[in-house]
C-alpha cells in the first residue's frame, strides 16, 4: 500500500536519506532500524510530508505523496506519532483525541456558528468515537484531564489513540518505547498486536529496542548513513554482517 | 456576562449556601448596587459595586434562567437607569463594551490560536474609516457622491465585519510562516502602517482627510423618535433631545454586538474550530500532523478576531462622531493585549473582566484619583505621615497626576501580573464532558 522509491532527502551537505526504496504490504507491521542518526525519523519526516525530498517518488494507495501537505497526507489515510512525545498539552486527554478526527468530521465553520444539526451530530459521534478510542487504549477513566499531566506511559498510548482517531489505515510510530521499562516494551508490544489485530491497521515503527523489533516485526529494513543496507524478516537482518558492523563497528567482526 | 452556558465553577464546586439564598443575595446585591449607584450619582465605589454584582451573578450557583433574566434586567434596565442620572456613567459602560468586544476578538487570535498580534487596532481603523468615509461629507470628496442615507448604517454593521475579516485575510497570508517574535513584529508594523495610511490618504484623492480626521460622522436613523416625540407632546410633555437620546442607542447597540460576539465566541470556540486553534496554539507541527489544515485555521482565527474589531470600529467612530489616525496608535492594540492578559488568555469571562478593569482604571479610577489629589492640593491639606512629618500637600508637585501615569500603571500591572499570576486572573479551564457510551466501549476495553 505504501510504496516509496528512491527517496533522498538532503539538509546542505548532508544526505539524510540517500536512494531508500520502502514497501509496505497491508496488515504487515514493517521496522525501520539503524544507528543513532542514521536518517529513520528524517525518513518518517519525509513519508508524512513534514519535509519534501529532493528525489523519489512516493505512493499510497495509489496517490503520490510528494508535494502534498501534511494535513493532507493524514486526511489520505496516513498517521504517526512523535519520537519525543507531542500531545496538546494543556488540552484533555478526550479533547487531544477529537483534535486527531479533525479530517473527519465533515463539518464546516458555519454549521459550529449556526450550531446545525449537522454539527450536533458530528460532534456527537466525535465524542462516541473518542471515547470508544480511550477505551481501547485504557484511557477512559481520565478523559477529562489536562493531557500534561498523565504519566508517561499513558503520554504514549494517548498519542497512539490520537493518531488512530484520524482513521488511518497505515499508522507509523516513531520509537513508541522509548523511555519504558521491559514490562511496559512488553505491553506496548501486545497492544501493537492488538491494533493490528483488532482495527486492521498497518503498521511501521521505529524501534531502538530490539527485543520488540525481533519479536513483533514481519519485516525489517536496516539504514546506516541515509543508506539502506538490509531488509528482510527479522532472523535474515539478526545475521546479515553488514548489520553487525553498522550496530557494532568493524572490530567486532574480528573478535 | 449573560452567557447562556453555565460556567464549570457553578456545577463542581457545591458550597454550603442553598441554590435559593444564592439567589436572595445575587438579587439583593444587584437591587442595592444599583439604588445606591442611582442615590449618588457621583460615587464611583458604588457605580464599581454595580459592576461588580454582574460577576457575582456570573459566578453564583444559580439557575441559569434566573442568571440571564437578572443579567439581562442589569444590563438593558438599571444600567440606562444609572445612565440617566449620570451620563458619564453610560459613556464608561458604551466604553467598556467596546473595549469587551475588542478584548474578545483579540482573545480568539492570541489566546486561542496563539498568533501573537500587536496591530490589532488596525481592523478597529478598517471599520470605523469605512463608515467614516462612506457615512458624511467626506464621501463627496472622496468618490464625489453624497453621503449615504443615515438607513445605511445598519447594512454597514455588517459591511464593516466583512472589509475587517478580508482585511485579517490579507494580514495572515503573509505572515502565515511565521511565529512567536516574527510574528508580533510584522503584525506590529501592519498597524502601523493602516494608521500611517489613514494619516497619508489626503493625497493624491483624499480619502481619509488625513490628520485632521473625518467629523461629522453619520449616525443611526431614530425611527422611534418623531412619533415618540408627538405622543410626549400630547401627553404635554417636553420633546427628547435627539443629543441625548443617542448615548442610550450607543449603548443598546454596544451591547447587542457585544452580546451577538460572546456567542459566537462561545460557539467557535467549542467546536473542531475552537479545538484545531487551540492545537495550533500548543503545537503547530503536531497539529498540521494530525491533519489541522493550518493555513485556512489561522486565516479563520484571524478574520474572526478582526470582524468584532471592524463592528466595534464603526460604532466607535459613530459614537465619537469624529475620528483621526490618532485613535488609532500602538497604544491601542498593547491596551488590548493587556486586557487579555490581564483577564487570562483563552477564556471569555476573563476577556470580559480584563477589557471592564482595565476601561474602568482608565476613564474612571486614575481620573478620579486625579480630581481627588488635586482637591486636597488646592485645599492646602496638612497630612502628617510617620517619617516626613507634618507635610502640606499644596507643595505637591502639579506633575503628580495618575490620570497621566496610564501607561505606568499598565506597565506595573503586566509585570506584576508576569510574576505572580501569568495565567491572569480567570485563567481558562478545559472543559469537561460527559462520556455516555460506556456499555459500547467497555467491550473494547475488557479485551485489554
Amino acid at each position: 500500500m505504501l510504496e516509496a522509491r528512491g527517496i533522498v532527502k538532503r539538509f546542505g551537505g548532508l544526505v539524510a536519506v540517500n536512494q531508500v526504496d520502502f514497501n509496505v504490504q497491508e496488515g504487515m507491521i514493517a521496522s525501520i532500524i539503524g544507528p543513532n542518526g542514521a536518517g529513520k525519523t528524517t525518513f518518517f519526516n519525509v513519508l508524512t510530508g513534514v519535509c519534501r525530498p529532493e528525489a523519489g517518488s512516493l505512493r499510497f494507495g495509489g496517490e503520490e505523496l510528494v508535494g502534498r501537505r501534511p494535513d493532507q497526507i493524514t486526511a489520505l489515510g496516513m498517521c504517526r506519532t512523535f519520537q519525543n512525545i507531542r500531545l496538546f498539552g494543556n488540552m484533555t486527554v478526550l479533547e487531544n483525541v477529537l483534535v486527531g478526527m479533525h479530517t473527519r468530521l465533515d463539518v464546516r465553520y458555519v454549521d459550529a456558528l449556526l450550531r446545525t444539526s449537522l454539527f450536533h451530530d458530528a460532534e456527537r459521534a466525535a465524542l462516541k468515537r473518542g471515547g470508544e478510542l480511550l477505551a481501547f487504549v485504557g484511557l477512559r477513566d481520565v478523559a477529562n484531564e489536562v493531557a500534561r499531566n498523565l504519566p508517561y506511559g499513558a503520554m504514549r498510548r494517548l498519542e497512539i489513540a490520537r493518531a488512530l482517531a484520524s482513521s488511518p489505515r497505515l499508522l507509523l510510530l516513531d520509537e513508541p518505547t522509548a523511555g519504558m521499562n521491559p514490562a511496559e516494551s512488553q505491553a506496548l508490544m501486545g497492544f501493537l498486536r492488538r491494533v493490528r489485530e483488532e482495527l486492521k491497521l498497518t503498521v511501521v515503527l521505529i524501534e531502538h529496542n530490539m527485543r520488540v523489533v525481533m519479536s513483533i516485526s514481519d519485516r525489517i529494513t536496516v539504514l546506516d548513513y541515509g543508506e539502506k543496507i538490509s531488509e528482510g524478516p527479522p532472523e535474515h537482518v539478526q545475521s546479515d554482517p553488514r548489520v553487525v558492523e553498522a550496530y557494532l563497528g568493524r572490530q567486532a567482526r574480528a573478535h | 456576562m449573560t452567557n447562556g452556558a453555565a460556567p464549570a465553577a457553578s456545577s463542581t464546586r457545591r458550597s454550603a449556601i442553598p441554590p435559593a439564598a444564592w439567589a436572595l443575595i445575587a438579587l439583593a446585591y444587584l437591587a442595592v448596587s444599583a439604588w445606591s449607584s442611582v442615590r449618588l450619582p457621583n460615587s464611583l465605589f458604588a457605580f464599581l459595586f454595580f459592576l461588580s454584582s454582574l460577576f457575582l451573578l456570573y459566578y453564583a450557583p444559580v439557575a441559569t434562567v434566573l442568571r440571564v433574566v437578572l443579567g439581562a434586567v442589569a444590563l438593558l434596565l438599571l444600567m440606562p437607569v444609572i445612565g440617566a442620572s449620570n451620563a458619564f456613567y453610560l459613556e464608561v459602560a458604551t466604553q467598556v463594551g467596546i473595549f469587551v468586544a475588542l478584548a474578545l476578538g483579540l482573545n480568539i487570535v492570541v489566546g486561542l490560536a496563539g498568533l501573537l498580534d500587536l496591530g490589532y487596532v488596525a481592523f478597529f481603523a478598517v471599520g470605523a474609516y469605512l463608515w467614516a468615509v462612506m457615512g458624511s461629507a467626506q464621501a463627496t470628496v472622496a468618490f464625489g457622491i453624497a453621503p449615504l442615507a443615515s438607513w445605511w448604517f445598519f447594512p454597514f454593521l455588517v459591511l464593516s465585519v466583512v472589509a475587517a475579516g478580508v482585511a485579517g485575510v490579507m494580514l495572515g497570508l503573509p505572515v502565515l510562516r511565521l511565529r512567536g517574535d516574527y510574528l508580533a513584529i510584522v503584525t506590529l508594523g501592519f498597524g502601523e502602517v493602516i494608521r500611517v495610511l489613514a494619516n497619508n490618504l489626503d493625497k493624491p484623492i483624499n480619502f481619509t482627510n488625513g490628520p485632521q480626521g473625518i467629523s461629522p460622522v453619520g449616525r443611526p436613523p431614530l425611527f422611534f423618535l418623531d412619533a415618540w416625540n408627538r405622543w410626549l407632546a400630547g401627553m404635554g410633555r417636553a420633546p427628547w433631545e435627539e443629543s441625548a437620546v443617542y448615548p442610550f442607542v450607543f449603548y443598546f447597540l454596544v451591547i447587542a454586538v457585544v452580546a451577538v460576539v460572546i456567542l459566537v465566541t462561545h460557539r467557535v470556540e467549542d467546536s473542531h474550530v475552537g479545538r484545531a486553534w487551540t492545537a495550533i496554539r500548543e503545537d503547530e507541527a503536531a497539529a498540521v500532523t494530525m491533519g489541522i489544515p493550518l493555513v485556512r485555521m489561522k486565516l479563520l482565527a484571524f478574520a474572526t478576531g478582526a470582524s468584532f474589531a471592524g463592528v466595534m470600529g464603526m460604532l466607535f467612530a459613530s459614537k465619537q462622531y469624529f475620528i483621526n489616525p490618532e485613535s488609532f496608535t500602538f497604544m491601542e492594540s498593547i491596551g488590548v493585549l493587556a486586557m487579555v492578559i490581564l483577564g487570562g488568555m483563552g477564556n471569555i469571562p476573563g476577556a470580559i473582566l480584563g477589557a471592564s478593569l482595565v476601561t474602568i482604571l482608565n476613564l474612571q479610577v486614575l481620573k478620579d484619583l486625579s480630581i481627588w489629589l488635586n482637591g486636597l492640593r488646592q485645599a492646602g491639606t496638612i497630612v502628617t505621615l510617620p517619617i516626613i512629618g507634618s507635610y502640606n500637600l499644596a507643595s505637591l508637585p502639579a506633575q503628580l497626576e495618575p490620570a497621566k501615569y496610564e501607561r505606568m500603571v499598565f506597565g506595573v500591572i503586566l509585570i506584576l501580573m508576569m510574576i505572580f499570576r501569568p495565567q491572569g486572573i480567570l485563567p481558562s479551564r478545559r472543559r469537561a464532558r460527559e462520556l455516555h457510551d460506556v456499555a459500547a466501549a467497555g467491550e473494547v476495553a475488557t479485551n485489554a
